[in-house]
């Protein structure tokens, strides 16, 4: 991006907005933050108008820290609770129809190519499970099997939150919720597996509770989507309001339902891999020396 | 048995064995050569966007008015295609239905010739649509097709592009939406898309095809416009006929979408992104969510209106009128029913009756000025349409109401694939005139100041 337009124009700095004047002197614009550094900068998300203990705000602000490259990332999104929090951050938003968003990202990913060339502007779509698993299924799905070098984030809180409690896709079988009186009667859908099936370079199941790895999946995916294929990162965002968790139990139920059945799973492919090792010194993945490999 | 194997070597008729590749000339039952068939000829050391490297960018100006044409005889299909080869098109995204697919297959061709930078086969018109709608937010010039079922499948995020100010062209081959399903013919659709904010031009023949769409990209990025535009013909009649086209030379292109011109900034994460839909207030209500959507939505339409000038700088005006003056009769027509229209004119020559035309070419912004003043006088207005809704007759009736004391007929219509024959436009016209209903068009209806309520009332029953 041009960093100049997150700089003050001659003569205003006095008059500019405190909230401004941090974003510009103690932002994370053309620096590299990392989730370890935060309260000691000004995110790109702070203020939010999302429920008290929301579990999808904390995941989304460490989302956002995560992004390799915040000053050219462009975010799109659909309805849902989520979008309350991203469209207050300090980077471009999309927020278009009802589950569009994957057929959005390929459009503006493509477009941005053609543009930009090989300069890097990271298209990252975050989602709801309903936006993305009901009404947007068929944009993302076909988005993956295009292709389409962008990242996909579902927020799922395996809930319709943001109109109040209705069963999704991806809400697990037997739960009540509205528009499910007598319990949900299929299974959570899988859309991990799907990611795979359609060939996705990088999948990742996540909670909240360990920045570091959230960080760590976050960049991965965003990386690889710039020239290896999608990417996807299927996080656990609970919905304290309609699932009645006490604000001080969320970080406790997130551990919870990691142990129990949304553990930390990764999918790399072997190019994205390669392509992580070469050029970007991912070490992990760098080719194990002959002499290792000989002694186990 | 190893004889019978062997390969019969054939010569030609000086004795020489034959070794070329050259495939036999196939010939059809009765014997006629098959030439459709052939594979062309690829040569791979040639690169095969060359042409397209070739072309060399003019001023709209100049592609317009200066460049000479010359005369081609090809369907709508196929100057859809010339008209996107000549606009510097960046992205186009395709999906078929029955009568577009051709046009995207064409937009195809173009995209392996190298004349269109980015093209794909969508998942379905929805996808389709909003990936327009992301492409057009990043900066690049975009065009898709689409028809029928697939204008209303694509419909809600269409019906967004305007309010996100995304220009772009969007071509409609109208054909039957409703149920039962069917392929044919009829322009319903059209009134889905007149109440969306953009802006819909109307194509006549093969040549309005062409130069409407070139026009609506450069009308569709003016900055004080920043709207889609839709070009609508009608399926099979426009698409699958041919017509004569005059066409610039393929040498020439319109000048690139400038990104940074648009009303809003696109997003590209190089200008300060826009607040459009971002704030949650505008989607709460509250008093300034009104407010702000309220001043959003006649921001649109003022944009829609504000297009005028730039459709009669570079189309010569939202309609054309031909021979109203003194005319006994007026026929307000668009698409397909004025190239009918033309001909009904000329049976009632024959007759003795001065009859005029007035082609709409631009329905969003809709000519109300232009036809206030043209049917001033007119005693008698016929409005043909390939529709059962009459969408063309309300708004004609609308926009002259209290102009003109002229009695409206609402018809002929047809519909659900129905051809029009140019006798049923007659019927109308005498009829109107002498004052008897007519027995061949139940559906007509009329409507003015010297008629009976009986009529008035038929005329409000069927439009």
């Amino acid at each position: 991006m041009s960093l100049d337009y997150v700089k003050f124009a001659p003569g205003f700095e006095a008059f500019m907005p405190k909230e401004y004047r941090d974003m510009v002197e103690h932002g994370p614009f053309g620096k590299k933050t990392t989730v370890s550094q935060m309260g000691s900068f000004k995110e790109i998300l702070e203020e939010h108008p999302m429920c008290a203990g929301c579990a999808m705000t904390l995941f989304i602000r460490l989302a956002i820290i995560a992004f390799p490259n915040p000053e050219d990332t462009i975010t799109v999104g659909t309805a849902g609770c989520g979008r309350l929090a991203i469209s207050q951050a300090a980077i471009p938003f999309v927020y278009g129809n009802y589950g569009d968003q994957n057929g959005v990202a390929s459009g503006l990913s493509r477009g941005l190519r053609l543009r930009f060339g090989d300069k890097p502007k990271d298209v990252v779509v975050m989602a709801g499970d309903g936006g993305m698993a009901d009404i947007g299924f068929s944009c993302t799905l076909h988005s993956w099997f295009r292709k389409e070098k962008f990242t996909t984030i579902m927020l799922d809180n395996e809930v319709y939150g943001n109109t109040g409690g209705q069963e999704s896709g991806m809400t697990t079988r037997g739960a009540v919720l509205k528009m499910a009186p007598l319990g949900k009667k299929f299974d959570k859908m899988d859309m991990v597996g799907m990611a795979k099936i359609a060939g996705c370079a990088y999948v990742a199941t996540v909670v909240p509770n360990n920045p570091r790895r959230v960080e760590s999946v976050i960049k991965k995916a965003v990386l690889i989507a710039r020239e290896v294929g999608p990417t996807y990162i299927q996080a656990y965002t609970s919905c304290n309001i309609e699932y009645a968790i006490p604000t001080d139990k969320v970080m406790e139920d997130a551990k919870t339902v990691e142990d129990d059945r949304y553990k930390f799973t990764e999918y790399v492919s072997d190019e994205a891999k390669e392509y992580l090792a070469d050029r970007y010194g991912y070490k992990e993945y760098l080719p194990k020396p002959a002499a290792a490999i000989t002694k186990a | 048995m190893s004889e019978s194997l062997e390969a019969e070597v054939k010569t030609n008729p000086q004795g020489d064995p034959i070794t070329s590749l050259e495939p036999e000339q196939k010939t059809n039952p009765q014997g006629d050569p098959i030439t459709s068939v052939a594979a062309p000829k690829v040569d791979f050391k040639k690169d095969p966007h060359a042409e397209a490297k070739k072309q060399r960018v003019v001023t709209p100006e100049y592609m317009f008015f200066e460049a000479p044409r010359t005369k081609e005889f090809i369907t709508g299909s196929e100057s859809a295609k010339e008209a996107v080869r000549r606009s510097n098109v960046d992205l186009s995204i395709a999906y078929p239905i029955t009568p577009q697919s051709e046009t995207m297959q064409l937009i195809g061709v173009l995209y392996g010739e190298g004349y269109v930078k980015e093209y794909y086969r969508g998942e379905e018109e929805y996808g389709v649509m909003s990936a327009i709608a992301g492409a057009s937010r990043a900066g690049v010039r975009c065009f898709t097709a689409t028809a029928g079922p697939g204008t209303l499948r694509g419909l809600e995020p269409i019906a967004s592009w305007p309010g996100h100010r995304l220009p772009a062209v969007a071509m409609f081959t109208c054909r039957v939406v409703n149920a039962p399903l069917a392929i044919q013919p009829d322009n319903i659709e059209v009134s889905y898309l007149l109440n969306c904010g953009m802006i819909v031009f109307h194509a006549e023949n093969q040549q309005d095809l062409f130069d409407f769409i070139m026009q609506g990209f450069i009308i569709s990025e003016k900055n004080d416009v920043t709207l889609p535009v839709g070009v609508a013909c009608d399926g099979f009649f426009v698409t699958h006929a041919r017509g004569y086209v005059h066409m610039q030379e393929k040498g020439i292109k319109l000048p690139p979408r400038e990104a940074w011109r648009g009303a809003v900034p696109v997003l590209d994460a190089e200008n300060p992104p826009a607040r459009l839909s971002r704030d949650a207030p505008v989607q709460k209500s509250n008093f300034m969510a009104y407010n702000i959507h309220a001043v959003w939505q006649q921001e649109v339409w003022a944009a829609v209106e504000r297009s005028r000038k730039y459709i009669n700088q570079y189309m010569g005006g939202l309609v054309t009128a031909e021979n109203v003056e003194g005319a006994d009769a007026i026929l307000v027509a668009s698409g397909s029913a004025a190239a009918q229209s033309r001909e009904a004119i000329r049976l009632c020559k024959d007759k003795g009756l001065q009859v005029g035309l007035i082609k709409i070419r631009s329905l969003r912004p809709f000519p109300t000025a232009e036809l206030r003043q043209l049917c001033a006088k007119a005693k008698l207005i016929v409005v043909p349409e390939f529709n059962y809704v009459a969408w063309l007759a309300k708004d004609v009736a609308a926009a002259i109401y209290g102009f003109s004391k002229a009695k409206i007929v609402a018809g002929p219509h047809v519909y659900g694939g129905m051809s029009m024959p140019v006798e049923m436009i007659v019927d109308e016209i005498t009829g109107g005139l002498t004052g008897k209903k007519s027995g061949n068009v139940p559906m007509s209806a009329i409507m003015g100041c010297d008629v009976d309520q009986a009529a008035v009332a038929h005329f409000m029953q069927n439009i």
